[in-house]
């Protein structure tokens, strides 16, 4: 009879108080609405869970099976190519990543130059920089302009502002070397640049003769790079097969290391001082520690041609690489074998190659006139990802790295389409260098014991170091 | 000139480099006269005006030396004083000179100083209107040395100085080439960048070690401030606000960190955070530990089982006898108090009539003892009890006249175990059996042995089960004794290893091993899967048994001398045998207890040696006529055992070899494992009925009630028999067939590299990531992705301020001071260096 009362003190008429009458022995559920009711109906449903594990059995057995789609589905949705800005009217020889500006990209030609803009894949400026070929650009550190090097033994600098209406395409500067420049950097901060030809130039912006001059008995050099974290560093590749540490303030080299094969290009790491790749005719790349180079800490191997060209991920962690076999490869910094191949039908030898500084694009300029937009990962969505998507991409990502040691997931997710040439190269190298190392067995188990030293595939491809 | 002469210029200019003037000619008295002599020399080619001056001084040095020098020196100067006078003559008959001087020189091999050649006019005039005489020549020794006489405490060491440059013959080293300094460069140039380089060392290791790295680095943190830097950022400018934060400041009220007051901060310094946090602990401790105690207490309170009560009375009153003695031990008059309210107690049960089985309650009792296991225990208990309480105290002054009985009362652990199991497993109570009195304390030893060993041989498999299982239901009632029980029967397992050998070589014969081997096989094929380890620990017992029963028997078959020498050896070694750390601790617990029953058993053994012997015998024969091909399958007729042919063959060296085979199958019985092995395999290779029938749907359910057997049968699934093991017929061989290729297509066939072992890999595999099994918060954490960039936010490379930050910040480590002065600037920046920190790791 006191039950209607009741009801109605409590604020939640249709839950009323816990009641227990001691005569009848009556018991009534009870819920604290805490539990179950939404503040606001924005809010999701709250759903509780009970997590004792005996209530969800077969844990590892699901998880594989998720483990398992999420790693098919990522090679269903691994469509990385992106666009292709054509416009050049020769091969394009080099590329150069704008430090502000993420939509704005430039590069050279055979003939000439062009300045991009990435987001709507369109030119945006075209200017006849130099007789023949470009062979390096670069842009200042603070992104207003430019500097080019080509085959007409010219330094220029050129506004990054496109000339006004009736306004002549001019450079700021010129500079008439003596030699043809192979190649150009800018300081991280400073204004000073690098050119490397017969020798390794330090040019000040103001001035229109090098403040120091490098050479080390070489008479040509094919690259230089400052070092992107201690700023006074450089390294450049020369053709007799060596790579030769500068450092800015001294009077002299530091330290070259002779390799087997030349080095065509190389990068330094942007989050690790002392580490840098370098790409090799051999069909490696060297990953290199500027203290200890006698011998590469890593060898990067699967290209089954010379590597052109190397830049390294902004966030230091891969690199990706292009060849002169067609493909665009990306290596994890410390693995021996890529993650990912780049190619299509119709892209030919891949010059040039950069790396977006958000660490999402990667851009190949290559000998057909073309210059491609990839994306980085090859699977990733685009875009901005809602909470719950960024979640299950998260998830998904570590089922893959969970599993991946298992023979299904590991082949699927190892599978990667290649044309028939490269296909038949590689297995080609691989009975080669089957071959040889059988040899090499053979031989050391005929002869006396220890005159034939095992040497490492790290070591085989130094000749020496020279202090 | 000599060639050594440069070098004693170069050491008196390193002395008197300031000391030049004109009149220095006059004070070289006290040089040697070999020197003056080569010095005038040296001076031939000098200018007239200036040998004038030599010879004026020369002259006066002279003076004061013997009369040979005198003589040379003389003519000497004459020299010099001619070519002077040539000289005048004109330069270019000089310049004729001296090259003619030079060409002779070189001819006699030793070089001459080069004579510079003057061509400015500044050498003879400077600037400064001095005469610059001799300007373009090296100083000369002499030109030095007239400072000698001003301080003559230098002269001796000097002088010494001068003889020994003279002696010695060497000359400076040649400049480097070019190259070689450029290479010296170089390499210090290198290990100056590779050091400077190297300070990236930790900044990157920590990169690699970082759980997730957040690019670009360096970020703001977003979201709401926390309100101290909001507030830390902010000054008073309205003459309002100050007021009001003048007024703060004279109550002494945070204003910067509204965190804590002074004498909150002073209340805090009191007692330390850490003390603190012990304290609390220690106290929760208690806490925990009281209300634990009572809940315990409460529950023990609730249960009704009086099984469960009188164990705990048991072991109250051995804990109140322990208490006892030790207080006869510290307080004999308490101790004689309670004697006394023990005597009261005693008169009072000897008075009353309880416990005498003579109730209402014992009567019917008694009836239903006949067939209810329960009641004779409850009236034996009964019993006991008024035994144990009308008992005569002995009071522990006359100990000499104790009695046996009252020391198994005293004693409190072992005898006071053994008691109930006595009456357990009393054969009279018990009804069933139809044996000796005499075993009786053979079962003593090893109660749950008993039935099996001696029950009837025409008993079938079912009755033993059913012994077995009331025998674990009074193993489970005494749980303190359950211990001591396990302890025994590891003990005897390790005795059960020895003797194989040993009977072996006392029968002779080869297959003695086997026979007894394949009892156990026997046994264990008798028995489930689940009862074999029970079993094996029957049979393990029953090896020490009849090892221990032996050597009576055995005697008069074999020659005495040796093997009594050798049994005893045998047994030791049984005992003292060692594999594992743990059981080395095991022996040191044990070994005192497994000494006396080993020892009793010896006793009863020699004892009872007709009757259980005889008995043990038959059984024993019984079952060593099994024959091996029998239990292996047809094809198995020969089999090759690694014993056979050594025991035969080698008769001479028995000895040696019989330590070497000891040695090689000390513990194992090689055959008989296979054989158990395989027949394990097979039996769980064999499909089993699965049962799914469920209790209570369509017909009554509940306690105690089984489902129907039709039900049974109808929800019994068979499961196909699989296809024929491999090894079927090949009786040496186990073919496992456990690898399934269908699974094994999903399988991880390497341990991958990261891991050492295979459990590492397995507990990764083991532990979900997802939300089914986790909550958010975990699932979050654990799928945190490794490296999280920003669309469209551009990554500039790592910066040299994020070292110098770091660096500053191991030097100063986290801790922030809340009343430094640095001003607010520059406190928010350390707070968001932290917040980062934290972001890294």
């Amino acid at each position: 009879q006191h039950l209607p009362a009741l009801t109605a003190l409590s604020p939640f008429p249709e839950f009323p108080y816990f009641i227990h009458i001691h005569a009848m022995k009556v018991k009534v559920l009870s819920r604290n609405p805490d539990d179950y009711v939404r503040e606001t109906k924005l809010d999701i449903q709250r759903v509780p869970r009970n997590y004792d594990p005996s209530l969800h059995p077969f844990e590892v057995p699901r998880e594989y099976t998720r483990a398992l789609n999420a790693t098919k589905l990522e090679r269903v949705f691994a469509k990385p190519f992106l666009a292709s800005l054509d416009g050049h009217r020769d091969g394009v020889n080099c590329m150069a990543k704008h430090p502000k500006s993420l939509s704005t990209m430039l590069s050279g030609s055979c003939d000439g130059e062009v300045v991009w803009n990435l987001t709507k894949r369109e030119c945006v400026r075209t200017l006849q920089a130099h007789e023949g070929f470009v062979r390096g650009m670069v842009v200042r550190f603070c992104g207003t302009s430019f500097f080019t090097v080509g085959d007409d033994k010219t330094i220029k600098q050129w506004k990054m502002e496109t000339p006004g209406y009736g306004e002549e395409e001019e450079p700021l500067n010129t500079i008439l070397g003596k030699s043809v420049f192979t190649s150009i950097d800018h300081h991280q901060k400073e204004g000073v640049f690098v050119t490397c030809g017969q020798q390794v130039d330090i040019w000040d912006e103001q001035r229109s003769s090098p403040i120091r001059s490098f050479s080390w008995g070489v008479d040509s050099f094919s690259c230089v790079r400052f070092n992107p974290v201690e700023t006074e560093l450089l390294a450049s590749c020369a053709s007799d097969r060596s790579i030769v540490l500068y450092d800015m303030r001294e009077a002299t080299p530091l330290k070259k290391v002779i390799m087997n094969m030349r080095s065509n290009t190389l990068c330094w790491n942007p989050m690790e001082a002392y580490n840098f790749t370098c790409s090799n005719e051999d069909y490696n790349l060297y990953t290199y520690d500027m203290r200890y180079l006698d011998k590469p800490f890593t060898v990067h191997m699967d290209h089954v041609s010379a590597v052109l060209d190397v830049d390294y991920s902004p966030t230091g962690k891969e690199f990706v690489s292009a060849s002169f076999d067609k493909t665009i490869r990306i290596f994890p910094k410390d693995s021996g074998h890529s993650r990912e191949v780049y190619h299509t039908k119709r892209m030919q030898h891949v010059i040039s190659i950069k790396w977006s500084s958000d660490n999402k694009y990667i851009l190949s300029a290559s000998d057909e006139m073309n210059i491609r937009l990839w994306k980085a990962n090859a699977a990733e969505k685009l875009g901005l990802l809602a909470p719950r998507e960024k979640a299950a991409v998260n998830y998904s990502q570590k089922l893959k790295e969970k599993f991946q040691h298992h023979p299904q997931i590991r082949r699927i997710s190892h599978h990667r389409h290649l044309p028939k040439s490269i296909y038949s190269q590689t297995k080609e190298l691989r009975v080669m260098k089957e071959a040889r190392r059988r040899k090499e067995r053979n031989v050391r188990k005929h002869s006396k014991p220890g005159s034939m030293p095992v040497v490492t595939e790290k070591e085989k491809h130094v000749v020496t170091v020279v202090k | 000139m000599s060639p050594n002469m440069p070098a004693v210029e170069h050491a008196l200019l390193r002395q008197r480099t300031t000391d030049l003037t004109p009149i220095r000619h006059l004070h070289c008295t006290c040089v040697s006269s070999e020197f003056l002599v080569k010095m005038a020399k040296s001076k031939a080619a000098r200018k007239s005006g200036e040998t004038m001056k030599i010879t004026s001084s020369c002259e006066t040095v002279v003076q004061g030396m013997d009369d040979e020098d005198n003589e040379e020196l003389q003519r000497a100067l004459a020299d010099d004083i001619i070519s002077a006078s040539e000289d005048e003559g004109g330069s270019d008959d000089e310049r004729k000179h001296c090259k003619l001087l030079e060409a002779i020189s070189s001819l006699g091999g030793k070089k001459r100083k080069k004579l510079t050649e003057r061509s400015e006019a500044s050498i003879q005039v400077s600037e400064f209107t001095v005469n610059a005489e001799g300007e373009g020549d090296k100083i000369n020794l002499s030109d030095l040395i007239g400072t000698l006489d001003k301080t003559p405490s230098a002269l001796i060491k000097t002088k010494k100085q001068l003889k020994n440059l003279q002696h010695n013959q060497s000359t400076l080293e040649t400049p480097l080439t070019r190259k070689e300094t450029e290479k010296i460069q170089r390499e210090v140039a290198f290990e100056k960048t590779s050091k400077e380089v190297s300070r990236w060392q930790s900044v990157v290791l920590q990169n690699q070690k970082a759980e997730q790295l957040v690019f670009p680095l360096n970020q703001e943190p977003s979201g709401p401030k926390r309100i101290e830097h909001v507030v830390a950022g902010w000054k008073a400018q309205t003459p309002l606000e100050q007021e009001i934060f003048s007024l703060l400041r004279m109550n002494k009220q945070p204003l910067h960190d509204p965190v804590l007051t002074p004498t909150e901060e002073a209340s805090l310094r009191a007692m330390s955070l850490e003390e603190a946090k012990i304290r609390r602990a220690e106290l929760q401790k208690t806490r925990v530990l009281q209300s634990y105690y009572e809940a315990k207490a409460k529950r023990g309170k609730k249960i009704k089982s009086k099984k469960y009560h009188r164990v705990q009375k048991k072991v109250m009153r051995k804990e109140y006898l322990k208490q006892f003695d030790e207080m006869v031990k510290t307080d004999p008059a308490a101790a004689l108090e309670e004697l006394k309210k023990m005597e009261l107690s005693r008169m009072k049960e000897r008075m009353s009539l309880k416990h005498q089985n003579s109730g209402k309650w014992a009567k019917s009792k008694a009836i239903m003892a006949k067939y209810d296991d329960g009641a004779r225990k409850a009236m034996q208990k009964q019993l006991e009890v008024n035994k144990d309480l009308t008992q005569k105290l002995v009071i522990p002054a006359d100990e000499d006249e104790e009695d046996e009985e009252e020391s198994a009362e005293t004693l409190p652990d072992f005898v006071n175990d053994v008691e109930p199991i006595l009456d357990q497993v009393n054969p009279w109570m018990r009804g069933k059996l139809s044996t000796e009195p005499m075993m009786e304390e053979s079962n003593r030893l090893d109660p749950p042995v008993w039935p099996r060993e001696v029950g009837k041989p025409g008993e079938g498999q079912d009755e033993q089960e059913e012994d077995e299982e009331q025998m674990e239901e009074t193993e489970e009632e005494s749980l303190l004794r359950g211990f001591e029980e396990r302890r025994k029967l590891r003990q005897t397992e390790d005795v059960k290893v020895a003797p194989m050998p040993m009977e072996e070589n006392d029968d002779g014969k080869k297959a003695e091993i086997l026979e007894i081997s394949d009892y156990d096989e026997e046994a264990v094929e008798i028995s489930d899967d689940d009862e074999e380890a029970g079993l094996s620990n029957f049979t393990s017992l029953f090896h020490g048994l009849v090892n221990h029963m032996e050597p009576p028997a055995d005697q008069p078959k074999a020659g005495p001398g040796l093997r009594q020498g050798e049994s005893p050896a045998l047994l030791e070694e049984g005992l003292v045998r060692v594999r594992t750390l743990e059981d080395v601790e095991l022996l040191s617990q044990d070994i005192s207890t497994s000494d006396t029953a080993l020892l009793t058993t010896q006793i009863l053994g020699t004892e009872e040696t007709d009757t259980q012997s005889a008995t043990q015998q038959a059984d024993k024969k019984r079952k060593k006529m099994i024959d091996p091909n029998e239990v292996l399958t047809k094809e198995a007729k020969v089999i090759e055992m690694p014993l056979a042919p050594t025991a035969v063959e080698d008769v001479e060296d028995k000895e040696e070899q019989r330590v070497i085979i000891k040695e090689a199958f000390a513990g194992d019985d090689v055959v008989s494992d296979f054989l158990k092995d395989k027949r394990k395999q097979e039996e769980a290779g064999r499909p089993k009925v699965i049962d799914l029938t469920l209790p209570g749907w369509g017909e009554w359910g509940g306690l105690g009630l089984q489902p129907s057997r039709s039900k049974r049968k109808r929800f019994r699934v068979k499961v196909a028999p699989p296809p024929p093991r491999q090894d079927q017929k090949l009786p040496n061989i186990i073919i496992a067939e456990k690898r399934d290729s269908s699974i094994a297509a999903h399988q991880v066939c390497q341990l991958p590299f990261p891991f050492e072992k295979p459990i590492q890999f397995e507990r990764t595999i083991r532990s979900p990531v997802g939300r089914t099994w986790n909550t958010q918060n975990a699932v979050q954490k654990i799928t945190a992705p490794k490296v999280v960039t920003q669309l469209g936010a551009i990554i500039e490379p790592i910066a040299r301020e994020d070292l110098i930050k770091d660096n500053r910040q191991a030097v100063t480590g986290p801790s922030i001071n809340l009343e430094s002065d640095q001003g607010p600037q520059k406190k928010r920046r350390s707070q968001q260096k932290k917040q980062h920190k934290r972001k890294k790791n």
